[in-house]
């Protein structure tokens, strides 16, 4: 037996109020991801089957270390707002759909701190 | 549920198909592809960060016509999704609606991606990719 009245139940079952927030912050990594990402691109025209150690030079610059850490962050950001976009839209299941947002933001998080671990090291390390 | 007998709203099956939904979905899937070649990326970081030995074997990875594949793949994916991506702030600031518009930048996306994608693979196979 429920005792609750209809406005009880109703309530924070509505907008979360944070839509144009996710609208926003998608908008906006996007337009950092614009002049990342043609720097990561033009890169890579000279670097994706070169040797370890003109990779580990290129890495070595602070400029690039320090945009690649920004492209990671701005990348895995952008990544999981559209996936949970996506998983919202396609996955109708509550349990199913709020375990596939957790490990989706889980992975991305991880992979993101992977990237710039793995980028931080070879450019302070030898 | 009784809602499961509602009738629904019509779907993908009954529209035919145009360039402006193609292109829409396309930007979904290329998100999501791209979401698959960002773990690439990071691979390939840690690769490098691991040593020359963990550098190399990623490398073979990559040499692969699997790993060549699938690199041109988030190539194009990566260039369709900034053009269109581009589109879509246009869009967001009220600008490009009209039809004629839309068909434009819908034609543009396709040849500027699809150039972008070619010029980048002459360059690599051209030059070495820098080895």
């Amino acid at each position: 037996m429920n005792f609750r009245t209809p406005l009880g139940r109703a309530r924070g079952l509505g907008s979360a109020r944070c839509g144009t927030d996710h609208w926003l912050a998608q908008r906006i990594s996007a337009l950092a991801l614009i002049p990342l990402v043609l720097w990561f691109t033009a890169s890579m025209m000279f670097y994706m089957r070169a040797d370890y150690v003109s990779v580990l030079n290129w890495l070595h610059s602070p400029i690039n270390a320090v945009l690649l850490v920004l492209m990671l962050t701005a990348l895995f950001y952008h990544a999981y707002l559209g996936l949970q976009m996506v998983l919202e839209d396609y996955i109708h299941n509550e349990w199913v759909k709020v375990s596939a947002l957790l490990s989706v933001r889980f992975a991305c998080i991880s992979l993101a701190a992977a990237g710039i671990f793995s980028v931080l090291r070879i450019a302070f390390g030898g | 549920m009784a809602a499961d007998n509602r009738p629904t709203s019509p779907h993908i099956g009954i529209y035919r198909w145009q360039i402006s939904m193609v292109m829409s979905i396309l930007h979904r899937l290329t998100g999501v592809w791209l979401s698959l070649g960002a773990l690439a990326l990071v691979y390939w970081l840690i690769a490098a960060g691991f040593g020359p030995d963990a550098y190399a074997s990623a490398q073979v990875l990559f040499a692969s016509w699997l790993g060549q594949l699938l690199m041109w793949s988030w190539c194009f994916s990566l260039f369709y999704h900034l053009c269109n991506g581009i589109r879509h702030l246009f869009w967001d600031a009220g600008k490009g609606f009209e039809i004629r518009s839309m068909y434009i930048s819908g034609f543009s996306v396709w040849i500027i991606s699809g150039l972008m994608t070619l010029l980048a693979i002459l360059f690599v196979y051209q030059h070495g990719g820098g080895t």
